[in-house]
């Protein structure tokens, strides 16, 4: 068989070279090619998308030398599996998936060099709800409207604007830095039956009676079963008073809580629409919003009330954290990584 | 009139009173002024509305709003002539399942809503919610309906829906908490199209009775 004959569609013309590609093997439903998403088109209705947890994908992509947001496949249903058509190097960051290379189990948030023909087997995580596996040279799907996130609503984007299915050959861009072995300091996130994410209060917020404010507060929330990657639907008290509202439809964004008159308020999340004309009670800080992607369905969550000036704080303590894992990265890719 | 932050990502200006069209080209010459600001990534207009997202969230606040709530004083309206397209709509039936309770809400006949849902010229407002769609104003007030209490999780494109005192067209499949009263077919956003949204602010859409399911 001629090389790459078995690849549609993607061979250089006259080349019987194929394409540097990794195969998906196995996969479910709902994974799909995510980078750090698309800005500046929400005035024509797209919303953000991009990495449930991004600052996974971005430590994915310093530890192969790529841009840090570069696309990567964020990988939220489990067992998958991806064969390496080439030789190139990879990382697994994000919820630890026990990830085997070719049987041969890796630490988690981890990079490593693959041969080709070797194949990558991510199981069900038990702690976290998404992994991120990046190639050197990202993944080199075309960029729509300046992202390669997927947009699973309009179909586009990503491969192909779907999600993952098996016998998909994805296309890797060309390395920045020759493959190596080596590993980042995973962020240090709260453990623990309830997770605390900090908010601040949005538009709405003094609008609501006292006794709603007071509810989503202190309540333990379930994030329920209808919740994936545009919204998270919680469970737990009714927030009353949410009915009086007649409210005009405003842009809003990922971390937005939005309460509709039922009283089960929804956190919007990476593929939350672009505007919505539910009453915004809080919004949920950037730094804490990839606490609550890496959140499994069923689990529980607080919401903490800070200020303006305590989520600056808390961003740039993500910052200094992603300079610091970058820092150690140049330097080990100077000197060589120890073992 | 009211500014508040979406966290640290952006801050959100509402403008006082009700949606109208004259609020509304204020809300565009806003947009086109803020979005010039060095510090603002996004200018994005909504109903009456306006999001400014940063390329950086500034240690304070106060000097943004300042700057927003004297350019909103001082802003003329942008008045905007644009095209109006024609929707043949089929209302109620399989695709109107919320017909029935706009029906109940607004105490109208099935012929009532209709009548008076396909009577106006409906500026476009503002794009948002979904690529592609778009908000709507000058619907007639006595088609006032309530957001769902709690949204579908997927309506199909080409849906005509009331929300409140809004109506629209879904542009694609997706969650919606708006009532749906009827479907039309057309492409309203295509990435590959340049520009790939079909209307823009100030464009204008006319629906026509196609057919009435009861």
């Amino acid at each position: 068989m001629i090389p790459g004959s078995m690849i549609p569609g993607s061979m250089i013309p006259g080349s019987m070279i194929p394409d540097r590609m990794i195969e998906v093997l196995e996969a479910a439903t709902a994974n799909t090619v995510q980078d750090i998403g698309r800005t500046g088109f929400a005035p024509i209705g797209v919303g953000r998308s991009g990495a449930m947890d991004p600052v996974a994908l971005q430590v994915a992509n310093m530890l192969l030398g790529n841009a840090t947001g570069a696309a990567a496949i964020e990988i939220q249903v489990f067992p998958f599996a991806v064969r390496f058509t080439t030789d190139t190097a990879f990382a697994i960051t994000g919820a630890d998936s026990e990830p085997r290379l070719d049987g041969v189990p890796l630490p988690p948030w981890w990079a490593a060099p693959a041969r080709a023909g070797q194949v990558l087997r991510l199981s069900p995580p038990r702690d976290g709800a998404r992994s991120y596996l990046a190639v050197a040279g990202g993944i080199d799907v075309p960029a729509v409207l300046g992202s390669r996130s997927t947009h699973l609503r309009s179909a586009f984007g990503g491969f192909h604007g779907r999600a993952l299915e098996h016998g998909d050959m994805l296309p890797i861009g060309p390395a920045a830095q020759p493959a190596m072995t080596l590993g980042a300091a995973a962020p240090e996130r709260p453990v623990g039956p309830v997770l605390t994410v900090q908010a601040l209060p949005a538009a709405e917020h003094d609008a609501f009676p006292q006794s709603a404010r007071e509810a989503f507060w202190s309540a333990e929330w379930r994030i329920t079963a209808q919740s994936n990657r545009h919204g998270y639907r919680l469970s737990g008290p009714e927030l009353g008073g949410g009915d009086g509202f007649n409210i005009r439809s405003t842009p809003i964004l990922p971390g937005v809580v939005q309460v509709p008159p039922g009283g089960a308020p929804i956190v919007q999340m990476s593929d939350a629409n672009s505007a919505g004309g539910y009453p915004k009670i809080a919004t949920v800080i950037g730094a804490d919003l990839p606490l609550l992607g890496q959140a499994r369905l069923g689990s529980r969550v607080r919401f903490a009330k800070t200020n303006y000036e305590a989520a600056l704080a808390a961003e740039q303590a993500v910052r200094a954290y992603l300079a610091r894992v970058q820092r150690t990265i140049g330097l080990f890719r100077r000197n060589g990584a120890p073992g | 009139m009211r500014i508040s932050p979406l966290g640290t990502t952006a801050l959100l200006f509402e403008a006082p009173g009700p949606a109208a069209l004259a609020s509304q080209e204020r809300i565009w010459a806003l947009a086109t002024e803020a979005e010039t600001w060095p510090e603002i990534r996004e200018a994005v207009p909504g109903m009456n509305s306006l999001m400014l997202s940063f390329v950086h969230p500034p240690r304070q606040l106060a000097p943004m709003e300042a700057r927003l709530r004297d350019a909103w004083g001082n802003g003329q309206p942008l008045q905007q002539q644009g095209r109006v397209i024609d929707l043949p709509v089929v209302y109620g039936g399989e695709s109107g399942p919320h017909l029935a309770d706009v029906v109940a809400h607004t105490r109208l006949s099935v012929d009532e809503v209709v009548e008076l849902h396909a009577a106006p010229v409906y500026p476009v407002y503002a794009l948002g919610s979904h690529p592609g769609y778009c908000y709507l104003g000058g619907m007639d007030p006595r088609l006032t309906t309530p957001r769902r209490r709690v949204p579908v999780m997927r309506i199909p494109g080409g849906a005509v829906s009331i929300g409140g005192s809004q109506t629209g067209v879904s542009a694609s499949d997706g969650p919606s908490g708006w009532n749906t009263i009827g479907s039309t077919s057309m492409c309203f956003f295509d990435p590959a199209r340049s520009p790939p949204a079909l209307l823009q602010p100030g464009d204008a859409i006319r629906f026509h009775v196609e057919r009435v399911i009861r």
